[in-house]
């Protein structure tokens, strides 16, 4: 269960946002929404513990995420803005480093696999700087289809995406959600899941 | 949930680094070509006369050494910061400052040990006898490490600063200089033909001092930067 109390951003001069409260339940997703600027990517970057809000605190299971620290981050996968790949390292390269180093080892075919699942698996000779935006993107996301961890956090998983790889992912946090899991994501797209989608708009 | 140990996340990340570096070999060989030529200058400058090159050696190459390494530094968590996975490292649930210390322990692999490796050729240019050559490449080998994980400070510090180079070496230098008196005192004590003990010992502590204090200041600077 994750949980955001009162939060507060401050960036330089200007406050983002303040009193943002929500909690999510296991099998919950939560679509944030707002205009450019609004405030999204800081919000994610708060959940996840990479920034601290000015005020409030998230909670994971009722306690603050300082106080859990890597038990909390061993529960988290955070796709941001950039892919978080490697440019010369190839698509399966770059999954088996990020899972060894998020402690999930993974093999060659649990890698193949996850690339399978959204389309790039037959470019996995190319080194990652061959390959076009989206289809960056979608190895960036096929990290999700590795792991196991419970709380999803995802800024801007639709951009660059086409069609069928936006509902690859879709299918995707469909069966983490109905595993147990919980999602927040941002998005300027529509995106369709089976379960209700939560919607947090800034203003 | 499985959480890796830190011996684990310190071994991947050199790993990955390392096969990058493999991937890319041109930026390691500018460090070392930058190394070579600088150090092959004063020799052409100075003019041939062994006596007077054979004395400002030690510290000459020492120097190069050092410009060359800090020539580097910028490499270390530039491109895990702009690509995103220095969020990654810092999301990871080990300590950062394992992973901060594979990444320094990749930058020196790839990045020092060659400079430490072909030391013995420059110094020839200097005609120094081979014992001396020989503390040279133990003074480096001691030396160099200490330099990475003091650089590795300064390197998170500027940390998408604009202009961060420049500011990398203001920042570094300074703190360079302990290990510079150490190690070219070494080589020159070997020289005079006096015992270099007391300068290896005092390097050696150098390089103790930074790898208990350098990782973990290295690491906050590298959180202070993603926040």
């Amino acid at each position: 269960m994750l949980s955001a109390n009162d939060l507060e951003c401050v960036r330089g001069t200007r406050r983002l946002f303040a009193g943002v409260s929500f909690a999510l339940s296991p099998g919950e997703c939560l679509l944030v929404q707002g205009p450019n600027g609004s405030g999204k990517t800081s919000l994610l970057r708060i959940l996840c513990g990479l920034a601290r809000p000015e005020k409030g605190e998230v909670r994971w299971n009722n306690e603050p995420i300082a106080e859990l620290d890597q038990e909390y981050r061993a529960a988290l996968v955070y796709c941001g803005h950039s892919n978080a790949l490697k440019e010369d390292l190839t698509p399966s390269e770059n999954l088996l480093a990020a899972a060894a180093l998020a402690g999930e080892p993974a093999g060659d075919g649990a890698a193949s696999a996850a690339l399978d699942a959204f389309g790039v698996g037959h470019l996995d000779a190319l080194p990652v700087r061959a390959l076009s935006q989206g289809q960056k993107r979608r190895v960036g996301l096929s990290r999700l289809a590795l792991s196991a961890r419970r709380l999803w956090l995802l800024d801007e998983p639709l951009a660059s995406l086409d069609v069928r790889a936006t509902q690859a992912l879709a299918g995707l946090v469909d069966a983490h959600l109905e595993r147990g899991g919980i999602a927040v994501l941002t998005s300027h797209q529509p995106i369709e899941l089976r379960a209700e989608i939560r919607v947090f708009a800034f203003s | 949930m499985s959480s890796p140990s830190v011996s684990a996340a310190f071994g991947g990340i050199v790993r990955r680094d390392l096969r990058l570096a493999a991937r890319r070999k041109s930026e390691p060989l500018f460090t070392l070509g930058f190394f070579v030529l600088v150090s092959s200058l004063f020799p052409l400058g100075l003019g041939p006369e062994p006596e007077l090159l054979r004395r400002i050696a030690p510290g000459v190459l020492w120097v190069a050494a050092l410009l060359a390494s800090m020539l580097a530094l910028g490499r270390m968590f530039t491109a895990d910061y702009e690509d995103g996975t220095l969020e990654q490292l810092a999301l990871a649930p080990v300590p950062l400052v394992a992973s901060v210390g594979g990444k320094v322990a990749a930058h020196w692999l790839v990045s020092e040990l060659p400079l430490v490796l072909v030391s013995p050729l420059l110094a020839l240019q200097y005609g120094l006898p081979a014992d001396v050559i020989a503390l040279l490449m133990i003074s480096l080998l001691i030396g160099t490490p200490a330099l990475s994980l003091v650089g590795a400070i300064g390197a998170a510090l500027t940390l998408g600063v604009r202009g961060g180079g420049v500011l990398v070496a203001l920042l570094v230098l300074p703190l360079y200089v302990p290990t510079l008196i150490f190690g070219a005192g070494a080589v020159d004590a070997g020289l005079a033909g006096m015992s270099s003990a007391a300068n290896l010992s005092l390097l050696g502590a150098c390089l103790i001092f930074a790898t208990v204090f350098a990782p973990p200041a290295a690491a906050a600077a590298v959180r202070i930067a993603l926040e």
